[in-house]
């Protein structure tokens, strides 16, 4: 029996390793459920955990994840180029709440079907999406934490 | 409901927006640009941009013409063929072609665009290789077959056999695509002359393609657009000369029906 329990031990960890692979790849097309409270708001953080309005304010700059900018004003003087598409932000965090802030950031088409705003936390129902984005969302369920709690400081002046 | 500062912001600078174009659209140079409510993407270019395309010896994508006009002359292929032997002084008989493309043809039974048509004479009447999508010879015969009909109205056929395509182009205009979920309607009808970050949308006209990109640095065609944007939302994009792109190509020369033809255009 001695012997054995090294090999026990490590198929353990094997087991452990390949379940952790697993659950890596299955992240990727299961995201946290969530609850849409009234119609208007997600009340709840996705991940049980508050997000960093440090990181959620790169976020919003980074071209390749949030990209806030490209259709919104916001309070952030060293990006030249802010778009107007979307209503401006500046004072966002003061005129909503956290979990309205946040189903919009989540899937605003809950609110209104024909906005132009992506949905950055759903990966399914679109049509012809690239490869490599397939089963994918724009902003994982703690990026869009951050990018809650970076809205949120925003009060104007 | 707590939007509504922002709404009446917004309210007021669609109101300054619309003046502004009011302002540029009684200006008597940019006045042909205009047509109803329909303007195209030189309204949106800068001075600088615009003042490269008014002058065809600042305009980079005459390189490519020029190169078109030899080739025109150019036998090529088993017939011993050049254009001009069939069609003798482009000037002439090109004239108003490149205005009505795409346009219904019977032995396809399919719309073709003016690449298209090009290499369908290349292939069947000159017994030459048909060019590529995007090659020196394609871009460069394109846009000096179509700027031939510089100034002449936008004016394409939808009805008849057309129909059914023109359906189909519409279709995919106002069809939601790719992992940011827009259609080509999001963009450049809701919000044409609207920011995106350092990008002014513009309404999405197609009548100085084949034109020269700055971003390029190269003559490019409107599927190339198409392709580009597609990719923009994270779709994936649908071939050169795929039948999709041929009646989108049909769909939005009909949106802009009566714009001047402006080939070559310089854009941003």
């Amino acid at each position: 029996m001695r012997h054995l329990r090294p090999l026990s031990v490590t198929l353990t960890a094997l087991a452990m390793s390949l379940g952790l692979l697993l659950g890596a790849g299955a992240q990727a097309e299961e995201l946290v459920k969530y609850q849409i409270v009234g119609g208007e708001s997600i009340d709840k953080s996705l991940t049980g955990q508050p997000g960093d309005p440090v990181n959620g304010r790169k976020l919003a700059i980074n071209r390749k994840l949030g990209n806030c900018l490209a259709c919104h004003v916001l309070p952030i003087p060293e990006q030249a180029f802010h778009g107007n598409v979307g209503p401006d932000l500046s004072e966002a965090g003061g005129n909503l709440s956290e979990g309205e802030i946040r189903l919009r950031v989540v899937d605003s088409k809950v609110l209104n079907p024909d906005t132009i705003m992506p949905a950055f936390y759903r990966n399914d129902g679109f049509e012809r999406v690239m490869k490599k984005f397939q089963g994918k969302t724009m902003l994982s369920a703690q990026q869009v934490e951050d990018v809650v709690a970076y809205i949120m400081t925003l009060k104007g002046n | 409901m707590r939007w509504r500062p922002i709404a009446v912001v917004l309210g007021f600078g669609l109101f300054i927006g619309a003046y502004g174009a009011v302002l540029a659209q009684g200006d008597g140079k940019m006045a042909k640009y205009f047509v109803g409510d329909l303007r195209t993407g030189y309204t949106f270019a800068t001075p600088e941009t615009q003042a490269i395309q008014d002058d065809d010896f600042a305009n980079p994508a005459f390189l490519w013409v020029d190169y078109a006009v030899e080739l025109w002359e150019d036998p090529s292929g088993d017939a011993g063929k050049a254009c001009s032997d069939c069609h003798g002084a482009a000037e002439d008989t090109m004239k108003g072609v490149g205005a009505r493309y795409p346009v219904y043809n019977a032995e396809l039974g399919k719309p073709i665009n003016l690449e298209q048509r090009i290499n369908k004479c290349r292939v069947d009447n000159m017994q030459a290789k048909a060019w590529k999508y995007e090659s020196r010879e394609l871009l460069g015969m394109t846009a000096y077959v179509k700027s031939q009909s510089r100034g002449m109205p936008v004016q394409v056929q939808i009805d008849g056999p057309m129909a059914p395509f023109y359906e189909k182009g519409k279709a995919f205009y106002f069809q939601r695509r790719g992992q940011l979920d827009m259609a080509c309607a999001n963009c450049h009808e809701g919000n044409a002359g609207n920011m995106i970050r350092a990008n002014l949308l513009s309404q999405g006209q197609s009548n100085g393609f084949p034109l020269y990109r700055l971003k390029w640095q190269k003559l490019g065609s409107l599927h190339r657009r198409f392709r580009g944007c597609n990719k923009q939302v994270r779709a994936a994009p649908y071939g050169y000369g795929s039948d999709e792109y041929v009646n989108l190509e049909l769909f939005v020369a009909n949106r802009g029906m009566g714009l001047p033809v402006e080939t070559p255009g310089v854009r941003m």
